[in-house]
């Protein structure tokens, strides 16, 4: 297991250390994940008295259409630079791969959630209870990364994968989005107690989605 | 075409299935006539979720064996199941419409069913949209068995989403509340949009795997040749 | 997820007799894309220690053969053994025993040179993974380089750390898809050298036969989806291996490109 592990964080670092060094995902995800605020403040049209109701969805709205660039990215960019099957052809378990994509998304995903959750306070004017808030976040990213890992190599391979991956990926994350929305809502309102229920939710969700995910990826990368 | 005997007996059980929720089955007293929708819209929901199960069957088969002919059957069903799909959302709708003064309830089963449509209709794009048949096979096998495992995890988030939701009515604890016509005429809707889905999967299973043999033999035949 | 350990059965030569299994069998080997049948029932021995060399023009199937061979592309049909063993029991480790070269180069242009060894020696678990890296890439001329970025090399260059990339887990046998491409003299004075100081299995595809002849020790032509002339090179010069090549790829009626 330590040797399985190694080499998870072997990839992890080697998608980490190209990130720093390009910082594609990181950049194009923050300014995405601002503008999808910025452009639903204009359309719902947020006043005082529905604040608390909207701005959760919204906020979740952006984080996943960031995080499916960027996990759309993570596939992609190993199959146009052919390094993909530098990784197959290497003597690694298969699952090993999809835990590496997995820490990384919810990695580079975290961070521009970190960066645009206190822009959002402002620009929605909302002072969430931060525990809660962040643990749904994290849980959240988690679920949305375990699916959208899974979807996003099978998308790499297909035409139009661009399009391919938000029509397969979103469909199957409406659990992981409903929890994490209702668990961010109670924290956001005044009974911030009423999102433990929901996080508790979002853990089994994550170790479903995990696991169903990491025993079919097998089938997703056999060449 | 050859009318087999499966056709035959479709669509007796379908002319049977008519007979009995037009003019069998007792008006609904609270609903009226429009309640005999029922036998058409449960019936089709039914056989889309059965339908959805055969491809997830399908799918873990073809996963371990690899015969192609699994694949074309989980294609098939996933077509049929679509289409079912299809037509129980807007015969839901136009139930909706005069009972609850709605086309359309966020509730758990109409959400479900929603999500379900969308999960499908991107397995039959992604089919589409692969160039290699064996990836295309495996890949959609993969979004077969996700999908429906998703099914009851979509299911009961939509749920807690929104508390509010019909009692299922035939499963309900203690015994079925319709009286016995109404069960009798939802029985053999059952059967006969059941008859439909078997029908209609052959029908699509043979097309399918008549493509796979002008296909193979178009191989052996540039294999020869060349 | 786990792959199962190699059991004695795996190891049995095709006779059915246990026995030292060649580095690579392939038999029957099919494979088609679509209508295309690219390999046909292709059947192919290599002993351990030989160097082959596949010719063939171009679109004949050298690199599917590769592909196929390094485990990188499911077979149609028949069955591929390395040492002994099928990919499907195999697994990790028959991939630790293969180094392969392919037109993609397999390398992350954002990572440095250093990186990218230090990213594949620690997916195959190379021991003293530093000292070994440090030895591939002084021999393939690129030490100096290895704090630069894998973008900034030349196709050459780039080629170089391809090879030490193949090299750095020491396989046992090597796949190498046209690896004199963008080579220069002295590279290639290099691989020549490489491939004949240690004893290792290799099968290699290239376009130049006088390269041919230089690296391996067997030259085969693969032609309408076999293999159709193989013959050891040390009966060979460059005349009679391009008549040779001529007359193998003639019956298609395409001209030999050389």
């Amino acid at each position: 297991m330590p040797a399985f592990l190694d080499v998870v964080g072997t990839l992890v670092w080697k998608d980490l250390l190209s990130e720093s060094r390009t910082k594609d995902v990181l950049s194009t995800g923050v300014a995405f994940a601002l503008l999808v605020l910025v452009m639903l403040n204009f359309a719902i049209d947020l006043g005082a008295e529905n604040v608390e109701a909207v701005a959760p969805g919204v906020l979740w709205v952006s984080f996943i259409f960031a995080g499916t660039l960027g996990i759309g990215h993570a596939f992609a960019a190993e199959r146009d630079r052919g390094t993909f099957e530098g990784l197959l052809l290497a003597p690694i378990d298969r699952g090993a791969i999809y835990l590496a994509k997995v820490a990384t998304n919810v990695a580079l995903m975290g961070i521009v959630e970190l960066v645009s959750l206190p822009i959002f306070a402002v620009l929605y004017n909302v002072s969430p209870a931060w525990l809660q808030t962040l643990s749904a976040m994290a849980l959240g990213t988690i679920g949305f990364s375990a699916v959208g890992t899974l979807v996003a190599a099978i998308a790499a391979n297909t035409r139009a994968r661009e399009l391919m991956l938000p029509l397969l990926l979103f469909p199957l994350e409406v659990p992981v989005v409903i929890a994490s929305v209702k668990a961010t809502a109670a924290a956001m309102g005044a009974a911030e107690a009423d999102s433990l229920p929901w996080l508790q939710l979002l853990v089994g969700f994550d170790v479903m989605l995990v696991a169903a995910s990491f025993l079919v990826f097998e089938y997703v990368v056999e060449e | 075409m050859k009318i087999g005997p499966l056709a035959v007996a479709t669509l007796a059980a379908m002319a049977a299935a008519l007979y009995a929720a037009l003019l069998y089955a007792p008006t609904e007293r609270v609903q009226g006539d429009v309640q005999r929708i029922f036998y058409i819209h449960v019936p089709m929901a039914w056989n889309a979720y059965l339908a959805f199960f055969v491809v997830f069957v399908c799918s873990v088969v073809y996963l371990w064996r690899r015969g192609l002919w699994w694949d074309s059957l989980a294609r098939a069903s996933a077509e049929v199941g679509l289409v079912f799909t299809t037509l129980v959302l807007i015969t839901g709708s136009l139930w909706a419409r005069p009972i609850w003064g709605t086309w359309w309830s966020w509730d758990a089963r109409l959400t479900t069913s929603l999500i379900l449509w969308f999960i499908y209709v991107g397995y039959l794009l992604l089919r589409g949209s692969v160039a290699d048949e064996r990836r295309a096979a495996r890949y959609a096998a993969v979004v077969g068995i996700v999908g429906f495992v998703d099914v009851p995890i979509i299911h009961q988030s939509v749920v807690w989403w929104r508390a509010l939701h019909p009692e299922p009515v035939v499963l309900a604890p203690g015994g079925p509340a319709m009286p016995p016509s109404m069960l009798l005429s939802l029985a053999v809707s059952i059967v006969a949009f059941t008859l439909l889905y078997v029908w209609l999967v052959r029908l699509r299973l043979q097309t399918e795997l008549a493509r796979t043999e002008i296909r193979e033999l178009r191989r052996a035949l540039a294999e020869a040749t060349a | 997820m786990v792959r199962a350990a190699p059991s004695g059965l795996d190891r049995l030569a095709p006779d059915g007799s246990s026995g030292s299994a060649p580095p690579i069998e392939a038999r029957g080997l099919r494979v088609t894309f679509g209508d295309q049948a690219v390999l046909r029932g292709l059947d192919l021995v290599v002993g351990a220690g030989t160097r082959l060399a596949v010719l063939g023009p171009n679109g004949s199937g050298k690199t599917t053969l590769i592909r196929a061979l390094g485990g990188l592309l499911r077979p149609t049909g028949g069955r591929i053994l390395i040492e002994g063993q099928a990919y499907s029991s195999g697994g990790a480790a028959i991939r630790r025993s293969i180094g392969l070269v392919s037109h993609q180069g397999y390398l992350y242009p954002e990572l440095t040179v250093w990186e990218n060894l230090r990213f594949y020696a620690k997916l195959y678990r190379v021991p003293e993974w530093e000292d070994r890296a440090r030895e591939v890439l002084k021999r393939m001329g690129l030490y100096q380089r290895r704090a630069e970025r894998a973008a900034s090399l030349s196709r050459g260059m780039a080629q170089r750390l391809t090879l030490a990339r193949a090299l750095l887990h020491d396989p046992s046998i090597l796949l190498l898809d046209e690896p004199d491409t963008g080579l220069d003299a002295r590279a290639f004075a290099t691989l020549e050298a490489l491939l004949r100081e240690v004893e290792r299995t290799v099968v290699l595809t290239t376009h130049d036969l006088d390269h041919a002849l230089r690296l391996a020790d067997e030259i085969a032509v693969l032609h309408g989806g076999h293999l159709v002339d193989r013959v050891p090179s040390a009966h060979l010069d460059p005349t009679a291996l391009r008549d040779r090549y001529a007359a193998a790829t003639l019956p298609r009626g395409e001209p030999a490109e050389v």
